[in-house]
Parts: structure tokens; sequence; C-alpha cells
């Protein structure tokens, strides 16, 4: 519209769309309940107005009234949500094979790390068309991505990931805003996605890359000498990690969770809270000794680990656990 | 005009106001009306504190730039309006003011089941009131009035514990209020006043007290966590120190939601006795209208998440919010429904006090069908904490809520002060409040649609035309409020004696003494009519309506 | 709901006349009620709504409490294993006594028994004071141990109760004492108002203020003891017994 009075967001991805449609039906609803009570308000204050010698009329009510005007919102009510419902369930599930990117969210910046090992500061390119889903987590407050132009929003919280969704469909440049209230700098905390064309996505792409974030998960996994006690075939202290993401796992106490990026996380930074059946309490804490960072790129080398994600297998949406648990996950922060 | 010719006594009658006189009589009274007017001073208080801050927020915000103020002070003044408006205004405001003076009038008693309780009541809020302001003048609190944890546990340096205190006491002050309503209703009603006579006031203030008694002491414990935590570095909350961030929340939430039912029940209450006056009828289903305002009441605890769908909760936690926060929204439909139904067939007023329920009408549908959209889980993604959250609770706490109170001000002024007010004058004040409102909300609901995050004191400059709308809006807005200030001081000494039942409205404040004597009624009353009973009140025999 | 029309022939008193006949009512009737039985109705129902905010309150404690130790049951029973349960026993033992003697205390007044009444005041309030003395205890032994959390807060190498090798996570053992100590803190708190109420109910049984006909703020202040009592029967096995055998 116009261009420095925008009365509408721009529309740049699948779900703005929807979204759009269903505001668009809120505004009309909204618009004809106001029209109505405004009208009939005004007329029968006109109407009805003081006049000498007349009377009100003493008016008890009318049960069936009541009832038509309750039982009709009601009905509308549970189109609206189950409209929204619908939404938001696609919303908070992400499709099976997104392109990943780590987010992590610090005051008051952002870090966006592609999982093809790209860095980027307040800034995220992505290319038109490919479903994009953010894995993020916050290093020390509560902060939020906010996209507009996507109609996407997730909070970002420390101590755990979670997981929004996206999937562009026209180039431009969008407005990145934190929109959970952080402290001094909270309005500043803000960038861009920058969405492109394939072709020009890749040219980006391959300008400085240093290795894809697997690899370098793989080296620190190495350095740490996880590699000793989580060994390929069945003699090691610890699990297989091989074709172990996405699926469910055996816990000692019973339970069974499934292995998605906040239950690796919390492997690493709590290991005792989630025991694996039939292994001993050994694996020590690397809580203080790995950066968000790093732990993001072992949690995409644990996933490169497992075949591309077949149909069936349960892909890891933080948003939407099988066990409750997991999405509990209180690891400690790491700095 | 529209008022019967006052009939001025030729002696002032004994009254609560000048049957003692002195500051001791006043600051050690257990007299529910001296207490009420002791409320009225106080959060009038802090409504222009409140309001001064969100002059310098709009100001701020008239430039895409912070060039103002400073971002931190800037975080500060909007905590510091969210904070000071809701706990020290909005939530004591109709209960303590109006609640206290009518409640037991309307009921027929001489008094609060509990007066010394009362005054109690008034002495906490005040002390509340001084923490709140030196800790508003030795630095302040920059969290956002809903200081979610972690930050306001280990990542700011203001003064969280001393502000959480303030509200702590405070939020006795409105239990204690909660507590001693609902004794009273239960406990004093005179004679025949049976539970279907009770005027639709009372109905609402004995739901609102419900919401105070048993809300306000979640969100104590709740500070109480989170000064504990934040002096010793515990981790309840921490996450890095194994706590939820998010247990905070819904506990907050938990209070903080039933908390703006406190806030627009009393209102509602207001209206239905306005717009049964000035439309000279019973309010259309009455006893759809009292079950509503429970309802409402009871529902309002059930819905707390929908705070929360981003904030990390699950798909399902996030559904059955999401349906309940639609229950939620029947009860307050059916009453706009009934107000509406009210007026048919009915004769029709315009004083200043019905112009401000006709004002209630619009705005609170406007921002209740708001709420649908943020209750919608589809949109609230998008518009959740956005201006347009802000444009939604605006337009009920100030379009709702404070529509009302200056409506039921107006309509009881007589009553409380034996003056009458100026009624051009509050015509024109209606006018301007609803007009400066709607010019600086209404813009709000746009920018936040378009991403305009809350709580940012600069933004992108295509946000600065709906950004200078709204701040424009609020000047005329001020203005709004000032004048009914200076009017009503003005009536206190210059304005006409005022006869007993200047409306002659139904109620049974309304048969006593404008102002009432301390003890309010001469001789017990002994109900026998219904409540709203105008039909009477207006029948030729009894001098006709007016 | 009680309806007040048993006060009618009460009603048409007129209030201003009232204080001519002051001597006709027990002085205890406020001016406000028109009758004791109101008063007392009045102050029943008041001091139920009140512990109905009093359990709001310490819920959001026990909420707290209940979620996480759903989450961290080992650490929890871990740290529950290290504190006293003889001594919570015990503490448990002395308040339940200790509304014996209050509800004895309300029938001495109700039966004119005064020498009664003030011994089963005295005794409540020394069970009060030993439950408190008890308590102090405990917190002093947690003290010695470095259980209270903040900077010289240690747990380390605790083994989890029916786990062996397996030891609690020092970080969820803070949380269990943080919470141990937020709400037995509170609780002896309103403990502590509870001696301060008993001692003015002392006062003015001493001052011969209660009678058969009136005793209401005795009923009071015993509803208020028995629900510190009611809420001490709840955190004792939650935070004494975790799984313990």
């Amino acid at each position: 519209m116009f261009d420095n009075f925008p009365l509408w967001p721009d529309r740049a991805s699948t779900a703005a769309g929807n979204v759009d449609a269903l505001f668009i039906f809120l505004i009309i609803v909204s618009g004809l309940m106001t029209a109505l009570i405004f009208t009939t308000v005004v007329y029968f204050a006109a109407r009805y107005r003081r006049r000498r010698g007349v009377l009100a009329e003493q008016i008890e009510g009318s049960t069936p009234l009541e009832l038509t005007w309750s039982i009709i919102p009601m009905f509308v009510f549970l189109a609206i949500f189950a409209w929204g419902a619908v939404l938001y369930f696609k919303s908070r599930t992400p499709p099976r094979d997104s392109a990943e990117v780590y987010v992590v969210a610090k005051q008051w910046m952002w870090k966006l790390e592609h999982a093809e090992g790209q860095r980027e500061i307040n800034e995220l390119h992505v290319p038109v068309g490919r479903d994009v889903k953010l894995i993020m987590t916050s290093q020390d407050v509560i902060h939020s991505f906010f996209v507009p132009a996507f109609r996407m929003k997730q909070d970002v919280l420390p101590g755990r990931y979670t997981v929004a969704w996206f999937r562009a469909t026209k180039p431009g440049t969008y407005h990145l805003f934190c929109t959970q209230y952080c402290g001094t700098q909270h309005s500043g905390m803000i960038g861009s996605i920058i969405v492109q064309e394939p072709a020009q996505y890749e040219a980006w792409m391959s300008g400085g890359a240093t290795g894809p974030l697997s690899a370098t998960g793989e080296k620190i996994f190495a350095e740490l000498g996880c590699a000793t006690c989580h060994r390929t075939d069945t003699q090691g202290r610890g699990p297989n990690l091989q074709g172990v993401f996405g699926k469910p796992v055996q816990l000692e106490d019973g339970r069974t969770v499934t292995a998605d990026e906040n239950y690796i996380r919390e492997c690493i930074l709590d290991p005792g809270a989630k025991r694996v059946k039939g292994f001993q309490p050994i694996m020590p804490t690397f809580q203080g000794l790995v950066s968000e960072e790093q732990v993001n790129a072992l949690v995409a080398y644990v996933k490169s680990l497992s075949p591309p994600v077949a149909a069936g297998t349960k892909t890891a949406s933080a948003a939407l656990p099988q066990d409750q648990d997991t999405n509990n996950t209180a690891g400690s922060q790491v700095q | 005009m529209s008022i019967a010719a006052p009939i001025a006594p030729p002696v002032e009658r004994e009254n609560y106001l000048n049957k003692e006189y002195g500051v001791g009589s006043w600051l050690l009274t257990t007299d529910h009306k001296r207490i009420s007017l002791l409320y009225l001073l106080s959060i009038t208080f802090f409504f222009f504190i409140g309001g001064f801050f969100a002059l310098l927020i709009r100001l701020e915000l008239l430039t895409p730039a912070g060039d103002l103020v400073q971002a931190d002070t800037y975080n500060k003044l909007f905590t510091m309006h969210g904070m000071v408006m809701v706990f020290f205004f909005l939530i004591p405001s109709i209960p303590a003011v109006l609640g206290n003076f009518l409640v037991p009038i309307m009921i027929g008693a001489k008094d609060l089941a509990f007066p010394r309780i009362n005054l109690l009541s008034w002495y906490l809020y005040v002390i509340g009131g001084v923490m709140m302001l030196h800790c508003m003048l030795t630095g302040g609190v920059d969290t956002g009035w809903t200081f979610y944890v972690p930050f306001s546990t280990a990542f700011t340096n203001t003064k969280i514990v001393e502000a959480g205190l303030a509200i702590f006491v405070a939020g006795f002050s409105s239990i204690l209020t909660g507590l001693n309503f609902i004794v009273t209703v239960h406990r004093m009603r005179a004679p025949g006043m049976t539970w279907s006579r009770l005027p639709l006031f009372i109905w609402a203030m004995y739901a609102t007290s419900i919401i105070q008694i048993l809300g306000t002491p979640v969100v104590a414990i709740t500070i109480v966590l989170v000064a504990v935590e934040r002096t010793l570095h515990l981790g309840i909350f921490d996450p890095k120190l194994g706590g939820d961030p998010l247990l905070f929340q819904h506990l907050f939430w938990f209070y903080s939601h039933p908390a703006v039912y406190i806030m627009i029940l009393p209102s509602m209450g207001v209206v239905s006795e306005i717009i049964a006056c000035f439309s000279r009828k019973r309010i259309f289903g009455y006893n759809f209208v009292a079950i509503s305002s429970i309802s409402i009441a009871v529902f309002g605890f059930l819905v707390w998440a929908h705070h929360m769908f981003v904030a990390g909760i699950s798909v399902y936690a996030a559904l059955m919010f999401s349906l309940l926060s639609y229950s939620v929204a029947v009860p307050s439909a059916v009453k706009v429904f009934n107000w509406t139904a009210t007026l048919y067939k009915g004769s029709i007023r315009y004083d200043a006090p019905m112009l401000y329920a006709f004002g209630f009408l619009g705005l609170f549908t406007i921002g209740g069908l708001t709420g649908l959209f943020l209750a919608c889980l589809g949109t609230d993604v998008h518009i959740h904490d956005t201006y347009f959250v802000i444009a939604h609770f605006h337009y009920i706490m100030v379009g709702g809520a404070l529509m009302g109170y200056l409506g039921g001000m107006h309509f009881w002024w007589p009553k409380i002060s034996g003056r009458l007010y100026p009624e051009s004058w509050a015509r024109l004040a209606a006018l301007i409040v609803f007009i400066g409102f709607n010019l600086t909300f209404f813009p709000q609901f746009i920018l936040g649609y378009v991403g305009m995050p809350r709580r940012y004191y600069q933004y992108p400059p295509e946000f600065q035309v709906l950004n200078v709308l709204s701040t424009a809006g609020a000047t005329v807005l001020g203005v709004g409020y000032l004048l009914p200030m200076i009017y009503f001081l003005w009536s206190m000494r210059y304005g006409k004696p005022a006869p007993d039942n200047p409306w002659n409205a139904a109620g049974l404040e309304w048969q006593t003494q404008s102002p009432p004597t301390t003890f309010n009624f001469e001789t017990e009353p002994v109900v026998t009519w219904e409540a709203y009973n105008y039909e009477e009140l207006d029948a030729p025999q009894a001098g006709g309506p007016h | 709901m009680t309806d007040i029309s048993t006060t009618a022939t009460a009603g048409n008193v007129p209030t201003d006349a009232h204080e001519d006949t002051h001597a006709a009512h027990n002085p205890a009737l406020l001016h406000h009620f028109a009758t004791e039985e109101q008063q007392r109705d009045a102050a029943s129902l008041g001091m139920w709504i009140f512990l109905a905010t009093e359990v709001m309150f310490f819920g959001g404690l026990f909420c707290a409490y209940l979620i996480y130790r759903g989450w961290y049951f080992g650490d929890f029973a871990a740290a529950s294993t290290s504190i006293n349960a003889f001594l919570g026993g015990t503490n448990t033992a002395v308040l339940i006594c200790s509304s014996l003697t209050v509800v004895l205390a309300i029938w001495a007044a109700q039966t004119s028994r005064r020498g009664l009444l003030l011994a089963m005041l005295a005794l409540t309030m020394l069970f009060g004071c030993a439950f408190l003395g008890i308590k102090g205890f405990e917190y002093k032994d947690k003290f010695d141990e470095h259980h209270v959390p903040g900077p010289s807060f240690s747990f380390e190498h605790e083994p989890i109760p029916g786990h062996p090798g397996q030891y609690a996570n020092p970080q969820h053992a803070e949380i269990f004492f943080a919470l141990y100590f937020i709400m037995t803190g509170l609780h002896a708190l309103h403990m502590i108002i509870g001696l301060g109420l008993f001692t003015w109910l002392f006062w003015a049984a001493w001052k011969g203020r209660f009678t058969p006909e009136y005793n209401t703020p005795l009923e009071m202040g015993g509803l208020y003891w028995h629900f510190v009592d009611i809420v001490w029967i709840y955190l004792f096995p939650l935070l004494y017994l975790i799984d313990r055998h």
C-alpha cells in the first residue's frame, strides 16, 4: 500500500495468506457485530428518547432470545477456534525435510547459523520456496523471534530449544523484531530476513562457508572425547548414536522419550536426567564447557548420524513432543 | 432542563461529611463512605501519575528514533505506567470508591461487615502506594508490569523487590476489600432484600470480590518467589539453575488474567445501573446478566495461558486454553445484548452518565471483539506482543472500565457529595473522552497488525504516521480526563445542592439523604419490591416521569 | 445465604436513637450489626474466606513444589532423606495436640470454665513455641550441613534412595531446599502470627471477655490455628517422606 504508511504487512510466506484470511474473516465478523450493536443502540436511543407522557415498557426478558444470542455466538466462536487451531497446528509442525537454521538469541542480537555452516548476525538469508526450520535458544533472557511478513512468532527461551518454521514466497527484505521485552536495547534487537531467488541464494551460500554445522559438531565430538564411550559398536560404555535421532528411547526409569533436539541437548548438559536404560550413570556433564553454538553443532552432528528423515520417522519438533518431558527440559544454561 | 428543580434544604442537614471535622475524624474513620472518599483521593493521585507516564511514552513515540528519553528510562516509563495503572488505579477504582460507598447502602445496611478492616485496607493501599512512589523516585523498575523471569530475577539492577513488595501490600488491600464485600452481601442484607432483588451492581461487585480473594494470593506468592530468588540467587525459575521460566508465567497469569475481570466487572455493574435508570426500566434479562457476572468470574480462572500461546507451551495446552477463552466471551456478549435490549421501548435520557454508558457499550464491544482475534490461535501467533494487544486491553480497561467508572462517578456524585455537577460540561467531557480515546487507540490495532512490537521506544519509520495519530488522540484524551477533575472539585463549593433523588432512580441508595447520614438509614428498610421498580417510580400517581 | 428476616423485629430500631439503648445489648455487639447472631455469622464467614485466601497463597507454592518433584523425583528424594523426619514427625504430633487444646479451650469458654480456658490457651501457645523451637533446631541442622540455598550450598555426592550408584543433581536438590525453606518458613511465620493472636486471646480471656454467649474471637482464632495445623499436615509428608521405606 502506501510506502510510508503501511496499513497491512507484506505477505511473504505460505502462512501469511492463511493468517490474513482468518484475520479478515474476524474483521468481517467483528465489523458486522459492531455495526449491529452501534446501529441498534443509536436507533433505540433516538427512537425511544424521553417523551412527555410516554412511559417505558417494563420487559422482564426473553429466555428464547437469551438462548439464541448465546448459542449463535458460541457456534461462531467455535468456528473461529477451529480455523485458528488448524492454522496454529500447522505453524507448530515444521515439515519433514526443512532446512535447519540454529538461532542463538542474546541481549541484544540474533546469532544465526545455517546447517551448512554459514553464520549470520541479525540477518537471515533464505531461498524462496524452501521450508526453513529455526531451532532457537537464548543465552540469557526470554526473547521472541518475530517476522511480521511471515506471520511468524516464537518465544526463544534460555535452557531449551523452541522451534518455528516458515516457507518464504516472495523475495525481498523483511523486518525481524525481538518481541519479548528483554532489557535496555529490546527495541534495537532487530534485523532482516533476506529472501532470495534460489540462484542468488546459492551464490550467497558458496561465499565463505566454513563447512556444514554437523562437521563442526563432529570435530567437537572428537575433541571432547565423546567417541570414547559413544562407539559405533555395542562395546561402548555409552549408547551408539548412529540412527538414534528422532527415534524413541527407553529410559532407565521406565519412560520412553523421543530423541529430539531438546533431548540431545539435555544429555550433553545434564546427563543424569534422562539416562538410557541399560547404561551406567557415568557420563560427565559438559555444562560450562561448551557454548550454545557448540551445543548446536553437536546436535547437528548427532542428527547427521541418522538417515535423512523417512516417512514414519518421528520428526523432532520441540514444540510437539511425543513425551511431555522432552519439552520440560530444565537443562542447564550454557555460557 | 433535565433535572427537577433541586429542593435546597433551608439548613444543611447532618450528613457523613459534616458530622465531624478534623483530620483525625477522617484518618480514623470506620464509615465506609468516608473511606471511599479517602480511596477516591488516593487513586486519583495515582491515576495522574500513571497518566503522566503515558504522556511521556506517547511523546517519545512521536518520532521513530529514541530521542526524548533514554532506552532505560523509557523501559521504566512503560513499566511504571502499567504497574501504577493496574495495581494502584484500576483494580481498586470502582470497588474501593463506588463499591465501598454503595454496597452497604444498596443492600440496606449501616456499614460493611468489617468497617475497621475496611480502614485497614485503605492504609495498606497507602503503604503500598508510598512504597511504590519511593521505588519510582529512587530509580524505578524496568521489567514491564509483567516482570517476566529470568530478566527480573537475574538480569536487571532495578528495584524489583521493592516494587514487588509494594504490589504485595496493595494486593492485601484488594483481598480485604473483596472479603468485606462478600461477607456483607451474604450477611448484611436488609429484611426482604433477597438475592434476586439485589441491584446488578451488587452482583457485579460480588463476582469481582470472588476473583479478588481467590486470585490475588497467587500473585502474592509469585512476587515472594521472585523476590526470594532474586535476593538469594535461587533457581526456582532460572534455567541456569534447573528452574523453569514458564512456571513463573503460569503463576503470574493465573492471577493476572482474572485480574482483568476485577477491572471490568464493576464497570459492567455500573453500566447496568445507569442504563436502567436512564431508560426508566428494569434491565432486560436480569437473571442472565447476574449469572453472567458470576460466570465471567469463574471462567476467568480457566483461561490464563492464552497469554502464552507462543511461549513454549504444548500445542494441546494451547488448544485447550483457546477453546476455554471463547467460553468467557459468551457471557460478556450476553451482557452487551441485554443492555442493548433494555433500550428497546425505554424512555431514554442523554444525561452525562448515560453518555458514558453509551460510550462503554461501543468501546467495550470493540475491545471484546478484538479479544476474539487474540483468543484465536491462528491470528494470535502474529499479533501477540504487538500493539494490537495494547489496543485491545486499553479498549477494555480505558474504553470500558474507566468509562464505567466516570459514568458511575457522575451518576452517584449527587449522592456522594450532595452537589450537582454541571451537566453541559459533563456531556462535553464525555464526548471528548470518547473521541480522544478512539483516536489514541484505534490506530494501534493497525500498528499491531503491521508488526510493531510492544515496549519499543524506537521503531521503523513507516510506523510513524500511526504513532503520531495515536499521540494526538492521547492529548485530547488527557483534556477529557482533566475536565471532570476540575468541575467535580468546583461543584463541591459552587454546585447546586442535590436533591435526595435527582434522577428519580430506583435503588435503596436513592432513598437516603444526599449526602447520606453516617448510618445511612433512619430506620432499617424492609424491602418488598423488586429491583429497578421504575414502573412504580414513574407511575402517574407518583408524580409521573420527570 | 442467611435470610435476615428473623431480624425484622429488631429492624425498626431507629439507628440514631441507638446510642440511648446501649445498655440493652452486649457491649461486644458492634453498631452496624442488628443482632449478635448476625455479627457471629459475619465473623465466621469472614474467617472462612480469609482461610480460602490462605489456601490460594500456599497453593502457589504447593503447585511449584509438585511440578518440580515430578520432574526431579530422584533428586528430591535424596534431598528429602537428609531432613530429619523424626523431628518433623514430632512437630506434627505437637501441632495436632495443640489443635486439641484449642478445641478444649473453646469448650471451656462455652461451659464457663475460666481456669481450663486459660490453661488450654497457655498450653496451645506452649505447643506452638515447641513447634517453632524444634523447627529452629532443624534449620540449624540444615545450616550446618550447608543445605541452605545460596552461596554456601553444597549437596555433592548424595545418593538417590533406591538407585545405588546414582547421585543427586545438586542444582535440583537446591530447588528442593529452596522450596523447603520457603514453605516451612511461610508456615512458621503463620505460626508466629498465630502465637501473637493467642497472646491477645489469653489476655482477653484473663479479662473475662469470653462467655458462653460470646466467644467468637476464640472460635475464629481456633479456626486460624486449625488451618495452620492442616497446612503442616500436608507439608510434612510432601517434604519429609519422599520415597522413605
